[in-house]
């Protein structure tokens, strides 16, 4: 059995290291950029953000002053039990890594009602999945609220089709990149319903910058998005440049013969994840 | 002392010292790469609506605001030994409805990220004011340009409260002059399709 103590913990360690170290892949993926950025402003920038990613790993400093709302995704093994508060343990590692870590306060209680800020940094949002084999996978994003805000649905016609899909990505990083902190990983959900589309799109945000869509189809869909969006000139920074994607990972999903939801969830340069495994 | 340097032989950043006169301003472009120098106050969304309500009230900035600059911004708590946590600028946008006024009585400058409205530029081109924009998410890097922190006003904000830091060489790009030049209008389109020169089966 897992308790929700150890989930805790995991979500601790995970809240600490994403916030104050680039993930592997995303630093390969920076530096891959500034080789292939041609607007010398553009290759500036990125050499700023290489820089930044190298003080805060020596430092231990975030990586970014917006730390960003907790989101948790908890997969669960088939043959596992979980046991205990849950939430109540996630929210107590959330408010602990906040204070020890000297993190940024940046939920307020109520979205309209209420704009006091919680001080501790929760609610965590929180997503339960389930998986084969045993224990749980722990993962933990701090999304900013800047490239949040530059995120979109839409619900599309099925006849829409492809071409559909790769104009609203396209106009809505067109629209609202350049506030988002680029270079940008570009998370697209493709299928299921209204409400879970968009958590699609998040989730494309963990799969590993530089790997490829195990679909040789989705695979193309992306490398034809991702050149569309670096042609909009966004670059670096948003101040121009041949550079405004490091990836566009696209996840596709079963949905209703009426419909073709879409939805793009905008990573910043900073994009924060990090997994534990809890046995 | 308020001066804009040019970096040695033309090359390199210019050198701006804050607080920032509108004489001087008026030399910068948009385009511009520079360093900043001196005190700004740290104002985010809800310092925003104290502003105005002070400004509203009152029918001046509060706390001797006028010819000061304002940098979007809410750092992470003060750590590793400085005085100052991450700084990175924030959105810009969400700022703007309450920026043409605040230029009109007397803000000279503002430093954040992305781009602004046709009212700000307009009002940057009526007061002679520049907006500055920093590299968003660069701010471990950004925080060692941070030489003192001091809250002067809503400490019960948090990280929105009125702070003003001291920056020394603190690295920026001039976003919109004080002509209303704005480098988000040009530089998107200067570099659009030059990415697909390279390849990319679009």
């Amino acid at each position: 059995m897992v308790g929700a103590e150890a989930i805790g913990s995991a979500v601790y360690d995970a809240i600490v290291r994403a916030a104050t170290t680039l993930r592997p892949d995303a630093l390969a993926a920076m530096r891959d950029a500034e080789a292939r950025e041609r607007s010398p402003r553009g290759r500036a920038i990125l050499g700023q953000l290489l820089e930044n990613a190298r003080i805060a790993a020596d430092d231990a400093v975030p990586l970014c002053q917006d730390t960003g709302s907790v989101w948790v995704l908890l997969e669960v093994g088939e043959g596992e039990c979980v046991g205990g508060d849950v939430p109540d343990a996630v929210n107590a590692a959330v408010a602990a890594a906040y204070a020890d870590a000297h993190l940024r306060m940046s939920i307020v209680r109520d979205a309209l009602m209420d704009r006091a800020n919680t001080k501790d940094n929760t609610p965590a949002f929180i997503d339960i999945g389930f998986r084969s084999g045993t224990g749980v996978t722990v993962t933990v994003m701090l999304k900013g609220g800047g490239s949040d805000n530059a995120s979109a649905v839409s619900m599309l016609a099925p006849g829409d089709g492809e071409d559909g899909v790769v104009r609203f990505v396209t106009e809505t990083v067109a629209r609202t990149g350049a506030s988002a902190c680029p270079p940008l990983l570009v998370g697209v959900g493709v299928g299921a319903t209204f409400d879970k589309v968009a958590s699609l799109a998040k989730r494309a945000l963990l799969r590993p910058i530089g790997t490829a869509h195990r679909d040789p189809r989705v695979a193309a869909l992306e490398r034809r998005i991702a050149a569309k969006v670096d042609a909009l000139g966004i670059g670096p920074g948003g101040l121009g440049g041949t550079v405004t994607a490091l990836g566009v990972h696209v996840v596709t999903a079963p949905c209703h013969i009426a419909s073709l939801p879409v939805a793009v969830n905008v990573g910043c340069s900073a994009v924060r994840s990090a997994s534990v495994e809890v046995a | 002392m308020s001066e804009a340097r040019r970096g040695p032989g033309g090359t390199g950043p210019t050198e701006v010292s804050l607080p920032a006169t509108r004489e001087v301003l008026a030399t910068l472009r948009a385009g511009d790469e520079v360093v900043l120098t001196g005190p700004v106050y740290t104002a985010r969304d809800a310092t925003h609506e104290r502003l105005l309500a002070g400004l509203r009230s009152a029918g001046e900035l509060p706390h001797g605001l006028a010819g000061q600059t304002l940098l979007y911004a809410g750092p992470t708590p003060p750590a590793a030994g400085r005085p100052s946590g991450a700084l990175g600028p924030t959105t810009a946008k969400r700022m703007d409805r309450a920026t043409p006024a605040l230029l009109e009585a007397g803000i000279v400058a503002t430093i954040g990220k992305g781009p602004r409205s046709a009212e700000v530029r307009r009002a940057c081109a009526e007061y002679g004011s520049v907006y500055f924009a920093a590299v968003g998410g660069a701010a471990a890097l950004l925080a060692m340009h941070v030489t003192a922190a001091e809250t002067v006003a809503y400490p019960e904000l948090g990280t929105e409260a009125l702070v003003r830091l001291q920056l020394d060489r603190f690295p920026a790009f001039v976003a919109i002059d004080a002509r209303g030049e704005d480098l988000y209008l040009t530089a998107a389109l200067e570099w659009r399709g030059a990415a697909g020169i390279d390849g990319g089966d679009a």
